[in-house]
């Protein structure tokens, strides 16, 4: 055997090559993932915090905290991806007449990372985070139904996330686009390593997703605290409910997807290639039955948020909740009868385009009846502007503008016309970060308090809201203009000069963005820091609701120390209406709660490594990484003490130290639940 | 609802009420998962369906199919469905030499039936059939293949329940996984049906 032969048996086909010196801004990422990642694994090592990290979180099977870990990880791989989204709005402003700082093939690849890390990687994990720690508080259950898969849900998130990072540092991502479609990521056009890595970063977080959606679904209908029937559920369970339903029922289609390709690109196959019987069309199809109902897991969810949101900091019970619920399970069926319209132009009859066009229109209507449900929420509602209130506000004056435009494309002959325009990023932007990321912002800065037991900066918030409001205005109004001037997506430079103001202006847009995202970090900061002034231990600092408000902020580990009795909708309202909040129960049972495992991080590992092994056909590793993975699991089947108990005179110090702290803070009238007086229990008022 | 309503339907687990209600959630958490699984099974038969056309001036289905082959893992598979139920009679009467018996035919059925589709494979490579020969090939693979992937996986899940049997009688648990391997094994005979069905008849009527 030689030299090479035995390289190429234990690396495969990774080479120096592999290395991002070709390019001063490739090897600059390079450089600023290896000394981030370098940075923090000696952070920690200086700390010492190695072993309570692996104990107290890589290891915890504590719903609230594999929520708070994908959060985390949703937001590291925000900062990312905001970079990229101004480095391409970067290369937009300066290449007129020129080729700008970007070659097209860095340009592709910024694109499809953006994209890739954005849907999966961002807003995935960020709403899953949200689920995770919200939906069980919420009706009124210890924990998931299946808090073991729960990790291992998690640890495939991050794999997938990893391996994004990766190969920012080693080979050239795929330029096929966040959907993939071949012949882009087929072999023939792409050789390289760029589309496997997104196939295995994208099956990794798929698979991750079925089983967090089948996680939750059966948790919500079989974990409810007693009296908690569906429709008195928050709707942000339903919500969450209706996401979890369309991520068991959408995300097989995404998995079938990239295993085909894989299927094509691994074993030459001819799935979607453009010779021997292939049909990329397929592909399309195969995608967007996917990808359709995915738009809907993103925005459900945060519609649940508003509606917490809204109805809370209006002090009103939800304006029309059944008609929000029908609403959600219309627009979770609805979802998956409008796919072809992201491929309206690719040579289907106008009466099949007709169909799935008058299906979209459709969607606008129950939508449409949230908004105002919303709205009339607000009406003579107690209202008050905090940070998550302004961020609806901002919602319901631009989400529907959005979706006016979304109407517009609805129409097969409109979007012939401006199909593959920015007019068609501006909408789906317009969606998207009003709708699901401010979403999630909103949830973020509402829940904050309940997982960590003090409040997030006022100001530092209202600075990142008025940053992202008008960086997302200024970065992506311009494109719905440049959208009907004909400027095509994904272009990297270009010739036509009346486009050039609009393109300076989105780039000052995505500058405010990062502004935005810089607020976040300082507000962090700033909030750690005068986390005793804003500390709110007694777990209701906005006057709340629903359950998850009659905890101790943090909650204890086995969230209720007795399971609550609901009586109604807002069922902690009403216990707080009729005396019943707070008060100690008779007695205390020793509780049952999942101990550690360290199945998730290792399935995690173990995928990761498969992953990578399999971009870089380096096979004893990808069968070492795919047995760990089953191994693992059979191993696992074999351990028979998975719970640890608390026992009743621990959960009673545990409660007795909370009730302390509820009776020893003066209760916070609404006026001042933003100041220092507010120290997490809510003074009774005439709502 | 009395502590008898709630027991979980089926096949009779035991009389404490934690068992039946660890297998409420459990077995439905199972079925949903199953569910996920047939969405995946129905997307390689639609792209299957879409495909057959596909040859290539390659062989399609009628040059390549073998009946009597498709009929004796068919025969199995289904022979393989009854023992398997023999084995969740067991539990219920407590046998468990007959179980491990049982589960043992089972599993026998499973690798004879993976052994013919092996070399049913073999053969259709040898005749100038591989996968990479065309999208109706690519797609016919895949789709067998899947299935067959699955009764590896249910095998060893056998071979697992096996070892636990042994090694923790029929506990709790282990009657509770036993139920979820059931509805596996079921389902995957029944997936086989539709391939029987859509792939093997029609290729070869034509």
């Amino acid at each position: 055997m030689s030299g090479a032969d035995l390289w190429h048996l234990l690396f495969g086909k990774l080479s120096a090559d592999a290395l991002p010196f070709y390019s001063a801004i490739a090897a600059t990422a390079a450089g600023v993932v290896v000394c981030g990642a370098l940075g923090a694994a000696l952070l920690i090592t200086w700390l010492g915090r190695w072993r309570y990290l692996w104990r107290e979180w890589f290891t915890s099977l504590d719903h609230k905290k594999i929520g708070i870990m994908y959060v985390v990880l949703s937001l590291v791989m925000l900062a990312r991806a905001v970079v990229e989204a101004c480095m391409m709005r970067m290369q937009q402003a300066v290449a007129f007449d020129s080729a700008g700082f970007l070659p097209p093939d860095h340009f592709a690849q910024l694109f499809t990372t953006h994209g890739t890390i954005m849907i999966f990687f961002m807003a995935m994990p960020f709403l899953t985070g949200l689920i995770n720690f919200v939906m069980p508080l919420q009706i009124g259950a210890r924990d998931v139904s299946f808090p073991m898969m729960n990790s291992v849900s998690l640890g495939l998130t991050t794999a997938g996330a990893g391996l994004m990072m990766v190969s920012l540092v080693l080979g050239k991502f795929s330029t096929g686009g966040w959907s993939g479609y071949p012949p882009y990521t087929e072999l023939g056009f792409n050789p390289g390593v760029g589309p496997d890595y997104w196939i295995w970063a994208v099956t990794l977080s798929s698979l991750g997703s079925t089983l967090t959606g089948i996680n939750f679904a059966v948790t919500i209908y079989k974990r409810r605290a007693p009296g908690m029937t569906l429709f008195r559920m928050p709707l942000f369970c339903w919500t969450a409910l209706c996401a979890s339903i369309l991520m068991i029922f959408a995300m097989p289609p995404l998995t079938v997807a990239t295993a085909l390709l894989a299927c094509d690109r691994y074993l030459g196959m001819h799935f979607f290639t453009n010779s021997l019987g292939g049909n990329m069309m397929n592909f399309a199809n195969l995608f967007w039955l996917f990808g359709h109902p995915e738009v809907y897991i993103l925005i459900l969810p945060p519609f649940g948020v508003w509606s917490e949101v809204i109805a809370n900091f209006s002090a009103k019970y939800l304006y029309g909740y059944r008609s929000l619920v029908y609403a959600t399970m219309a627009i979770a069926v609805l979802s998956f009868t409008v796919w072809v319209h992201h491929f309206f132009t690719m040579g289907q009859s106008a009466d099949v385009n007709a169909a799935f066009g008058i299906a979209t229109m459709l969607i606008g209507i129950p939508t449409g009846v949230k908004i105002y449900d919303w709205m009339l929420t607000l009406f003579r509602g107690r209202v008050r502007f905090t940070v998550p209130m302004l961020y609806a506000l901002a919602f319901l004056l631009l989400f529907p503008l959005g979706g006016l435009t979304g109407i517009l494309l609805a129409n097969p002959a409109v979007d012939y016309q401006v199909h593959n325009t920015l007019f068609l990023v501006a909408h789906f932007h317009n969606m998207l970060i009003p709708g699901l990321l401010f979403g999630m912002l909103a949830g973020y800065h509402y829940w904050f308090p309940k997982a960590f037991g003090f409040r997030l900066d006022e100001v530092w918030g209202r600075i990142a809201f008025a940053l992202w409001v008008a960086g997302f205005v200024l970065a992506f109004m311009p494109l719905y203009a440049l959208g009907l001037m004909a400027m095509p997506r994904r272009t990297d430079a270009f010739f036509e000069a009346a486009y050039l103001p609009y393109t300076l202006v989105a780039a000052f847009g995505a500058l405010l963005i990062l502004a935005a995202l810089v607020s976040l970090c300082v507000q962090v900061w700033v909030s750690v820091r005068r986390r005793r002034e804003t500390e709110v231990f007694a777990g209701d600092p906005w006057n709340g609701r629903t359950l998850e408000w009659a905890t101790s902020s943090p909650p204890p580990d086995y969230n209720f120390a007795v399971l609550p009795q609901v009586e109604g909708r807002d069922a902690f309202w009403l216990m707080k209406q009729d005396g019943r909040a707070y008060r100690t129960p008779d007695r205390y049972e020793d509780i049952e709660v999942p101990r550690n495992s360290a199945m998730g991080p290792v399935v995690g590992m173990a995928g990761a490594a498969a992953g990578f092994a399999l971009v870089w056909h380096i096979g004893w590793l990808a069968i070492i990484g795919v047995l760990t993975m089953g191994g693992a699991l059979i191993a696992r089947s074999f351990v028979r003490h998975t719970t640890r108990t608390i026992a009743a005179d621990e959960v009673r110090r545990i409660e007795a130290r909370w009730r302390d702290a509820v009776a020893a803070s003066p209760g916070v009238t609404r006026d001042d639940e933003t100041t220092p007086a507010n120290r997490g229990h809510a003074a009774m008022e005439v709502a | 609802m009395n502590a008898q309503g709630r027991n979980y339907p089926g096949i009779n687990l035991d009389h404490e009420p934690q068992t039946h209600a660890e297998a409420e959630e459990k077995v439905f958490g199972f079925w949903v998962f199953l569910m996920s699984d047939l969405v995946l099974f129905a997307l390689l038969f639609a792209t299957y369906a879409t495909m057959t056309g596909a040859t290539a001036g390659g062989p399609s289905g009628g040059d390549v199919f073998e009946l009597k082959s498709t009929m004796i893992e068919t025969g199995l598979l289904l022979a393989s469905s009854f023992t398997f139920g023999m084995a969740s009679l067991e539990i219920k009467y407590g046998g468990k030499g007959r179980l491990f018996a049982w589960l043992a035919v089972t599993l026998l059925f499973g690798a004879l039936f993976l052994g013919f589709e092996w070399r049913d494979f073999a053969t259709m490579i040898a005749q100038g059939a591989p996968p990479s020969r065309s999208g109706f090939l690519s797609a016919f693979f895949v789709l067998v293949g899947t299935h067959g992937l699955h009764v590896t996986a249910g095998c060893v899940w056998i071979v697992v329940m096996m070892a636990q049997i042994a090694v923790f009688g029929t506990a709790r648990d282990v009657k509770i996984r036993m139920l979820r391997l059931g509805l596996f094994w079921h389902f995957l005979d029944i997936v086989w049906i539709a391939i029987f069905s859509v792939v093997y008849l029609p290729g070869l009527v034509r």
